[in-house]
């Protein structure tokens, strides 16, 4: 007979077997007999102690983003299970493959409204690809193998494991299991049949006005090669979606940058005016089409996307493609045949000229604002060559107007649920997947401060990131409603804001305070230049507002521009 | 666009029996604010097997909708839009009604003619319990309504194809009781 392991034993063991090199969590009563086996296991796998939990979470999803391994994070009943579900939804939404592991109150007190139950199984539901609340030991190997499994395989999400304090110390006799028993889960990575194929390229072949729209799935698929193969062998344009960015290269002649609200003026003409558009691992959601009846009024849709549920869920689809994105353009390469679209190619350069002119770059001013500091950045990082992680609002939207990104997963944003506060924790959770990559945190005034204690964090596991706050004053993108849709009444909007600089001393990180033009790369190069974690403070000029902008529920046809240089 | 038309549809869905499925099934209906008519679960032939039917309204689209989010669930093994089928669809009621010495009879007319039954008498009121289609179960509803409904419970509808079975759900559902490794995910 085997030796007898207790619950919290295989949960490590299993986190072995699944090759998981790094927990994001917070201790509480009902999970600490698993983390006194990781005591008595003298560590096999290393815990990051976090703040928060919601920090927690997002390093798990900020982890995986950057590596395309699954996350994971732990935390305790009750509160600590709570405090998750922000983190949870962000990555469900962005479906990012992370497993988050749960302490419960004891079976004998489920249901007793005791001291920290919450029922996190029934809470998580709608923010998690599946869950589990685990009350028997003899259920725990394979709900630990499912999670992984269902997390990262198909479209991948994040899955919680909940498991009662008395299955933790319970033991049994242990072993992996080497397969799952899934019947109603059926992740195969599905080439297309070949009639779908045909037509798919014939609507390629003969379209006038064609657009490529590139998603999260392509660079989820690993297909960003077939990806570019396909847009220069028939000279499509290339929009993609922002959690796109980065699957096309943002400097590439065909690149159109990426589409929706605050997307570039030219890609949401050509999104507007194309023939057909192929979009591909793009779940096309409101942020990019505006009204969806007023979505691309010419085009024949294509929708590439291995969820079946993303087939029409939004916009009349002419021809959906149920599969893997790689299988369907290796499919797909053969059967396009070269083509020039010289009219259609002039007429978005057209299109690209009248944007450059309306380039917050090309305005006569002295006054610091963001767009300038993601330009030199992006000068300042050899073009680009780093990973950011940025925050939301709206120097989210300047990062990924003015910061070309070539590589793929080089920007990690809360794209689906917009999450303020995601930043840091998640560039936390990137760096420690991704030592040796140069990681930029860019987080508004308000954001930052949301998960701002995670720099203690930063300090404990010592890590390089550089953070750049772009400092407004204001909750600037509400801020930026209020302006144009609330006649300026700027109500719960400006900030009282600590000083950044002293708040970083305070953990042990040098930092700068930034307010002239002149001073940004500099900077940028003192942070670069500083072993360990920096922290600039940009103090950018306060109502400077994100264009292109489409009022939600509006057409994109109906952007409000910033006026042209000579008119301002 | 096209015009929508929406129409009820009887689904068939096979669920994995385990804790908190129809928790996952329900909250999914109403995040997604499914029209959702009538739904009955119970056993399948398949042990550890749940089989649900239920009646959603809705356009094209909808049930489209409807059928791929709900598939996507982990627990729900296999779903079927039986309504182009040819299917037996019926529903049981019990219907508690008033009666007196002179309505007795008359209602006893109307059980017979629907082929319902009598399965409880006392001296002011019967229980009548009738297994119909949804439209006779509802006409009788109206005719008893005359007399006075105490009391009705309706169970929703429950369907099944008729002929040979030519979806096979019931077959894969049981080769994975029977192997019980499902459709082999070696991971
Ligand atoms: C957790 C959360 N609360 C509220 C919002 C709504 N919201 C969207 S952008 C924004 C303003 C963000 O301000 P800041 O972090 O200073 O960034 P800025 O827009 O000024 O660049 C707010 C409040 C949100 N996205 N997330
Ligand atoms: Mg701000």
């Amino acid at each position: 007979m085997s030796e007898l392991k207790t619950g919290g034993q295989i949960i490590w063991e299993s986190l072995i077997h699944e090759g998981v090199e790094v927990v994001f969590g917070l201790p509480g009563g009902t999970i600490l007999p698993t983390y006194d086996d990781l005591y008595k296991y003298n560590y096999p796998v290393h815990h990051v102690l976090v703040t928060h939990e919601q920090g927690a979470a997002h390093m798990a999803d900020g982890y995986a983003r950057a590596t395309g391994r699954v996350g994971v994070c732990m935390a305790t009943s009750g509160p600590g299970a709570t405090n998750l579900v922000t983190g949870l939804a962000t990555a469900f939404m962005d479906s990012t493959p992370v497993v988050a592991i749960t302490g419960q109150v004891p079976k004998t007190l489920l249901g007793r409204d005791g001291f920290q139950e919450a029922d996190i199984r029934a809470i998580s539901m709608p923010v998690t690809k599946h869950n589990y609340l685990i009350t028997d030991i003899r259920d725990l190997p394979a709900a630990l193998k499912e999670a992984f499994y269902i997390a990262r395989t198909g479209r991948p999400g994040p899955v919680l494991v909940d498991i009662t304090k008395c299955v933790q110390q319970d033991s049994m006799e242990f072993t992996y299991p080497a397969t799952v028993n899934l019947p109603g889960y059926r992740p195969n990575r599905l080439t297309p049949d070949a009639a779908v194929i045909d037509r798919v390229a014939r609507l390629l072949n003969e379209a006038q006005r064609p657009v490529i729209v590139a998603g999260q799935g392509v660079s989820m698929a690993k297909a960003e090669v077939e990806l570019r193969q396909l847009a220069e062998k028939a000279n499509i344009p290339v929009a993609t979606s922002l959690l796109g960015v980065g699957t096309f290269p943002a400097t590439h002649p065909l690149s159109l940058s990426w589409g929706g609200m605050h997307g570039e003026a030219y890609c949401n003409y050509a999104l507007q005016e194309c023939d057909v558009m192929f979009a591909i691992g793009a779940r096309l959601d409101d942020r990019l089409t505006g009204a969806f009846s007023t979505f691309a009024p010419k085009a024949r849709i294509i929708h590439v996307d291995l969820d079946p549920a993303e087939m029409g869920k939004n916009l009349t689809i002419d021809t959906p493609v149920v599969g893997d994105a790689l299988l369907t353009l290796r499919a797909l390469l053969p059967q396009v045949e070269p083509n020039e679209h010289p009219a259609w190619l002039g007429q978005i350069s057209e299109w690209r000229s009248d944007t450059t002119e309306r380039d917050i770059l090309a305005q006569e001013t002295d006054e610091l604002v963001a767009p300038y500091v993601m330009r030199q950045l992006w000068h300042a990082t050899n073009q680009g060559d780093c990973t950011v992680v940025t925050d939301v609002g709206q120097h989210q939207m300047w990062e990924a107007q003015y910061f070309y990104h070539t590589k793929p997963r080089s920007l990690l944003t809360s794209g689906g649920l917009g999450t303020m506060g995601y930043a840091l924790p998640a560039a936390i959770g990137a760096q420690m997947g991704r030592p040796q990559e140069e990681m930029w945190v860019i987080a508004g005034d308000g954001g930052f401060q949301m998960t701002m204690p995670e720099l203690s964090t930063v300090m404990q596991e010592r890590l390089p990131i550089k953070i750049a706050i772009i400092n407004n004053g204001y909750l600037g993108m509400v801020r930026q409603w209020q302006d144009v849709f609330y006649n300026k009444r700027y109500v719960g909007t400006p900030l009282f804001n600590p000083d950044f600089v002293k708040v970083a001393e305070a953990y042990g990180i040098p930092g700068r305070a930034v307010t002239r033009k002149e001073d940004v790369f500099d900077a940028i190069r003192q942070a670069q230049n500083t072993a360990g974690p920096f922290l600039l403070d940009f103090q950018v000029e306060e109502f400077t507002n994100v264009y292109p902008m489409v009022a939600p529920g509006k057409s994109n046809a109906d952007m409000i521009r910033r006026g042209r240089p000579v008119e301002n | 666009m096209t015009a929508t038309q929406t129409k009820s549809h009887t689904i068939i869905a096979w669920l994995e029996d385990k804790p908190g499925v129809l928790n996952r099934v329900t909250g999914l209906f109403s995040r997604r604010n499914f029209n959702i008519e009538s739904l009955t679960v119970g056993h399948s032939e398949v042990k550890g097997i749940s089989r649900m039917t239920f009646v959603a309204r809705g356009d094209e689209r909808d049930l489209q909708q409807v059928e791929t989010q709900l598939d996507k669930l982990i627990n729900v093994v296999h779903i079927a839009d039986v309504s182009q089928e040819p299917t037996v669809v019926r529903e049981m009621a019990l219907i508690k009604v008033a009666t007196s010495g002179q309505t007795r009879g008359e209602i006893m007319q109307l059980v017979s003619i629907y082929h319902a039954s009598v399965v409880d008498v006392d001296m002011t009121s019967l229980i009548i319990q009738i297994v119909a289609p949804e439209d006779r179960v509802d006409s009788l509803i109206k005719l008893l309504d005359n007399y006075g409904i105490e009391e009705m419970v309706r169970t929703g509808q429950v369907a099944m194809v008729r002929g040979s079975s030519r979806h096979g759900h019931s077959h894969s559902a049981a080769t994975v009781a029977a192997n019980g490794n499902g459709n082999g995910h070696h991971a």
